[in-house]
């Protein structure tokens, strides 16, 4: 990382005034993949396979893949953008998952976490729980789970490239309609208690992600946070008082959904994804099928001879 | 519920989840006073924490005022916000000990992080207050 800040100063000035300039996005890509100018040449005979490849990208792998790997995509914020960074990142992230299957997971599917831990008794722990929460982007992208052990409700936050994790299982695999389950830290306990010994689920090969409706109930007041005015979808409908009624009317900000500059800032371009997909998502179906046979070889049992 | 009752006009902030001194705290072992404190809904209160910072973290030894008594206890759980990997609860648990750090109880009902087993080890020292009992009572790690 610390090549990255000494070139970072200087040559983010460069991208940012070529992209001005020429308005070209490969001239972009080869400044930031090379220093000299040969190598620029050399970077630019190359193009052409490259821009072909990006368009071999089919549409629905992308879509597809967006919502599988979110933290290959990085933070939109501008002046938190360093492409050198971010490819660097992307580089270590694919190190780690040809070490360990990362699987693919949503906010409200149940995990189990098993990780070196030099505090426990075997350097070994377990954790099982709700997926509630799930943030970052690049190597500090991380993830929480709930679980309530003992009638008291347990979150851990884990980094999904967290090297001392040694086995991420998904014990069922389901989406829910909100993007984030905090609120189930009010909600009654049922709704986030799970066994520690849970069997996983499967899902059948090929099949669509379940999306759960179900509607949380939500203990008395007071909360955590003010949940009534959240617009949640997994909660059995709340009260809301006529006072905060005309204060949200008042706060409302209907016009936003029409501001393409907000949701432009907001959200990374489908050509720079294409971009980064393109880079990665060789290999990263080629480890998805790999650990798929993997799966059917241990779920094949030999047929044992009768008699 | 409540939002339809006109008594609770006044403005409230949420409230803080940091431990600091006068911070309601659950006794999570089954020591005779402590129980007693829960049932009677007088949870015990922080009047000290044996650290500088002031703010009680896990590991942390505190005093609290419980029943009219002043009793030592040692924080096992708290609201706040952890680093990844170390346990976030949904109450603030403590463990009533005495001067020497045994127990006032014999069983701790909730599960306790990992990481009180290497931080109370550390802390214990030969012919000092002795830490390390409490471990022994627990039921479970997470």
């Amino acid at each position: 990382m610390s090549l990255t800040r000494t070139l970072r100063q200087g040559l983010w000035q460069n991208i940012v005034s070529a992209r001005k300039n020429v308005g070209d996005r490969n001239l972009t890509r080869m400044i930031s993949s090379s220093a000299s100018t040969k190598e620029a040449q050399k970077a630019e005979e190359k193009k052409q396979p490259e821009s072909s490849a990006t368009d071999l990208m089919p549409a629905p792998a992308l879509n597809r893949a967006r919502f599988v790997y979110p933290e290959f995509l990085p933070d939109p914020k501008m002046e938190w953008r360093n492409l050198i960074r971010e490819k660097l990142e992307r580089s270590d992230m694919m190190k780690r998952r040809r070490n360990i299957d990362i699987p693919e997971f949503y906010v409200g599917s149940v995990l189990a976490v098993t990780s070196s831990h030099v505090h426990a008794q075997r350097k070994v722990s377990r954790f099982v729980g709700i997926c509630i929460q799930r943030q970052g982007c690049g190597l500090r992208s991380r993830f929480v789970l709930r679980n309530i052990i003992d009638n008291l409700g347990c979150e851990i936050e884990y980094y999904m490239y967290d090297p001392t994790i040694q086995k991420i299982d998904v014990l069922k695999l389901e989406k829910r309609p909100d993007r984030e389950l905090l609120y189930l830290r009010d909600a009654l306990p049922e709704y986030s208690t799970f066994p520690l010994d849970m069997e996983p689920i499967p899902l059948p090969e090929g099949s669509p992600v379940p999306v759960n409706d179900i509607k949380v109930k939500m203990k008395g007041r007071p909360w955590t946070q003010k949940w009534e005015k959240k617009g949640l979808l997994g909660v059995e409908k709340l009260e809301i008082s006529q006072k905060n009624l005309i204060r949200m009317a008042r706060a409302a900000k209907p016009w936003e959904k029409h501001d393409l500059m907000l949701e432009y800032r907001k959200t990374i371009p489908e050509e720079e994804q294409k971009e980064i997909f393109s880079e990665v998502y060789s290999e990263l179906h080629q480890l998805e099928l790999t650990r798929r046979k993997m799966k059917r070889k241990r779920m094949f049992v030999k047929p044992v001879k009768s008699a | 519920m409540f939002s339809n009752l006109a008594s609770r006009l006044f403005h409230t902030t949420s409230a803080s989840s940091q431990l600091i001194k006068l911070t309601r705290l659950r006794v999570v072992d089954n020591s005779e006073i402590g129980k007693q404190a829960m049932l009677e809904g007088k949870p015990p209160r922080i009047i000290h924490i044996y650290n500088k910072s002031g703010v009680g973290y896990i590991g942390n030894k505190v005093l609290v005022a419980i029943k009219g008594e002043k009793k030592k206890g040692v924080i096992v759980g708290c609201k706040k916000h952890q680093i990844p990997r170390a346990p976030k609860f949904d109450s603030n648990n403590v463990v009533l000990i005495d001067d020497s750090g045994t127990p006032l109880g014999n069983r701790i009902h909730v599960p306790i992080p990992l990481m009180l087993r290497t931080m109370l080890k550390e802390k214990t020292y030969k012919k000092g207050t002795d830490y390390t009992k409490l471990l022994a009572i627990a039921t479970r790690f997470v």
